[in-house]
């Protein structure tokens, strides 16, 4: 089932919630509404389910226009945050509690139940109630009163926010497993950035009410459009600088850190002298003490901060424009503490090629 | 050796005897003194005959005889009659309260919300008593109702309402309602509104998830209600006095005037006893259901 949104706002009060959002969600795809609290992603999901009705725009399911649809009559369904399961009904009752108006067969019932639990790994726990079961046991009792009714798109709205560490990393797998296996629609809202990267086939990036960017999760992660996107994807290191010239695909820059570079175009254009700024992704830069002319592009830097995480050295430094930067070194070699002090002078060093240019 | 252990968390036990004092002076004492007048013989003008043979009033049984008369058809069909009475009091006030609960706990917004929740115990300002007797004051023949009605020309006739059945079922409605609404109001807004979302989400419209979810989950405040508006309605005397004209139509009525005008306490206290009796019968399927059901209603 596809699902487009056609500028749709929603206006809580004098709080706009969403702001003329448009998508288009393609059949069989894990889509992920990714976003810090407030910024209407969870407003969205609510209304493609049918709980809000936008203020303005249009929801259509599989090209058929929705808006105004009540919840219960879109063949859409939710898997609520805190799993909303209903404490008064035993788990085999919770999964049942949809089918009674999906026109079946008493003696069908029973076998759907039944498939939908071994679906989601529950078997044997059909007399229980609600509060004896865990967390990661409710949330798949939740999934599984979804699924049983065959929905074309499930809405997930960040059900694995009350999950531990490690169950979630467990969720997240079978989750993108479950919508392969089913290729049914998943709409996921979630404020996990590194979560929405590990499952989703796209990401929209939310930001006040609106997409700031649509893209696969590669792209989004890799190709950020704004600072906004790059911060929320954990890039950090930004520069500000002036354009000197364009050349082709390339433009050069002149950073106000006193250092020339290259950064690749991709498709914008800027004129000569307009003010800019790029950013290098904290992976994508390595720390030299002398670095090698031409090949690569560099800055110096002081080191203001080092910590050993294990797989990696994160080093925080800072070039003579006052910018911070983050870089991330990988292991390779067991760490020996010689290495650079806090306040040593140090070149940061990437390939002109990485540098993303930020509108 | 053994050391009394008592948790910092509560209060001494000490800190209860205020409680069994006035239970035990006003409740048990009182309850005490009216079983042994239920046991005793009215005197020839009333009041209570004093026992000669006691040994002879025990063993021919006559110590029983107030209960002997408490079973007369005349008694039973007044008890039959104050049972369905409070049963009819009971589910009028349930669905004339379920609705305000509703309304209050789960549609208006807060400011409003007080408000209502305000105006509900608003009645609780005035006596019982006075608001019984403004019924009288509405629905007596040249009374609020019937002037307004011959005034808007609905009626010609004055409309005979008072005393009638329906007069006292009014007032009884009237007078529990506040303690119907207020449990359920308290057990609604409990409900977790995700609840009610997740019923629509799987397919349930208003009424599906109102009969599916909602009552299920407030059946505590409904039980609750239930007992708080069924055990006064049933021995209610001062509205069916009022409104019902002095004839004696709820078991309440014969009580009292067994106590009063007939001067005779030994009947009184049985049939007292008997109302009792009922209660406590009731309260006990009360407390069976909610234990069962403490397992499922739980969260």
């Amino acid at each position: 089932m596809t699902i487009q949104i056609r500028d749709a706002s929603k206006r809580f009060g004098e709080f706009l919630a969403v702001d003329r959002v448009s998508l288009d969600i393609r059949r069989g795809e894990f889509f992920s509404l990714l976003g810090s609290s407030g910024c209407g992603k969870t407003t969205l999901l609510r209304m493609i389910a049918g709980f809000e009705q936008p203020t303005e725009g249009r929801i259509l399911l599989n090209g058929v226009d929705v808006t105004g649809t009540p919840p219960y009559r879109r063949p859409v369904n939710l898997v609520f945050q805190h799993f909303a399961l209903f404490p008064h009904l035993t788990v085999a009752k919770n999964v049942a509690f949809g089918l009674k108006y999906q026109n079946l067969p008493r003696s069908d019932r029973a076998a759907r139940i039944g498939e939908v639990l071994d679906l989601v790994r529950l078997p044997g726990l059909e007399g229980r109630y609600p509060h004896e079961l865990s967390g990661g046991q409710k949330q798949r009792v939740a999934l599984a009163r979804a699924l049983v009714l065959r929905p074309q798109v499930l809405l997930l709205d960040e059900p694995l926010g009350a999950l531990d560490q490690k169950l979630r990393k467990e969720m997240q797998v079978e989750l993108k497993t479950l919508q392969r296996t089913l290729g049914i629609t998943f709409v996921f809202v979630t404020h996990d950035q590194e979560e929405a990267l590990t499952m989703s086939d796209r990401i929209a990036v939310m930001n006040a009410g609106r997409v700031e960017q649509c893209e696969t999760a590669s792209t989004l992660f890799e190709y950020p459009r704004n600072e906004f996107v790059a911060r929320f994807m954990g890039a950090s290191n930004f520069f500000s600088g002036k354009v000197l010239s364009v050349n082709g695909e390339f433009v050069q820059v002149a950073a106000g850190a006193g250092f020339q570079t290259r950064v690749p175009l991709r498709g914008r254009s800027v004129a000569v002298d307009m003010p800019v700024r790029f950013m290098v992704r904290p992976e994508k830069m390595s720390l030299r003490r002398n670095p090698v002319e031409g090949r690569e592009a560099f800055m110096e830097a002081i080191v203001e901060q080092r910590m050993y995480q294990g797989l990696s050295t994160v080093w925080t430094l800072r070039n003579i424009a006052g910018e911070e930067l983050t870089v991330y070194e990988q292991n390779l070699r067991p760490f020996n503490g010689d290495a650079v002090a806090a306040g040593g002078k140090i070149y940061a060093c990437w390939d002109p090629a990485h540098a993303i240019l930020m509108e | 050796m053994t050391k009394m252990r008592r948790s910092p968390r509560h209060l001494p036990p000490i800190t209860l005897l205020p409680t069994w004092l006035i239970l035990g002076a006003f409740l048990l004492a009182p309850l005490a003194i009216m079983l042994v007048i239920s046991f005793a013989r009215r005197g020839d003008h009333g009041g209570i005959a004093p026992i000669e043979h006691f040994a002879q009033y025990i063993s021919t049984g006559a110590f029983l005889q107030n209960y002997k008369e408490s079973t007369d058809p005349v008694y039973l069909a007044i008890f039959w009659q104050s049972l369905w009475m409070a049963v009819v009091t009971t589910i009028l006030c349930l669905i004339v309260s379920y609705p305000m609960a509703y309304y209050i706990a789960l549609v208006a917004r807060r400011q409003r919300k007080n408000l209502l929740l305000a105006l509900v115990a608003v009645p609780f300002w005035t006596s019982f008593l006075i608001r019984t007797y403004a019924w009288v004051l509405i629905l007596r023949t040249e009374g609020l109702l019937n002037t307004a009605l011959l005034h808007l020309h609905l009626i010609r006739e004055p409309l005979q309402l008072l005393p009638s059945h329906f007069a006292i079922m009014l007032g009884l409605v009237y007078g529990e309602l506040p303690f119907m609404i207020l449990p359920l109001y308290a057990s609604l807004e409990k409900l977790d509104r995700m609840l009610l979302e997740a019923s629509n989400d799987l397919g349930a419209g208003g009424w599906g998830t109102f009969w599916r979810v909602t009552v299920p989950l407030t059946m505590p405040g409904i039980l609750a209600g239930v007992v708080l508006v069924f055990i006064p309605s049933l021995g209610q005397f001062i509205v069916s006095d009022m409104l019902g004209g002095g004839k004696k139509v709820l078991i309440g009525n014969v009580i009292q005037d067994q106590f009063t005008t007939a001067r005779n306490p030994p009947l009184g206290s049985a049939l007292a006893f008997e109302l009792t009796a009922i209660v406590l019968v009731l309260l006990m399927g009360y407390a069976f259901y909610t234990q069962r059901g403490k397992r499922e209603v739980m969260l």
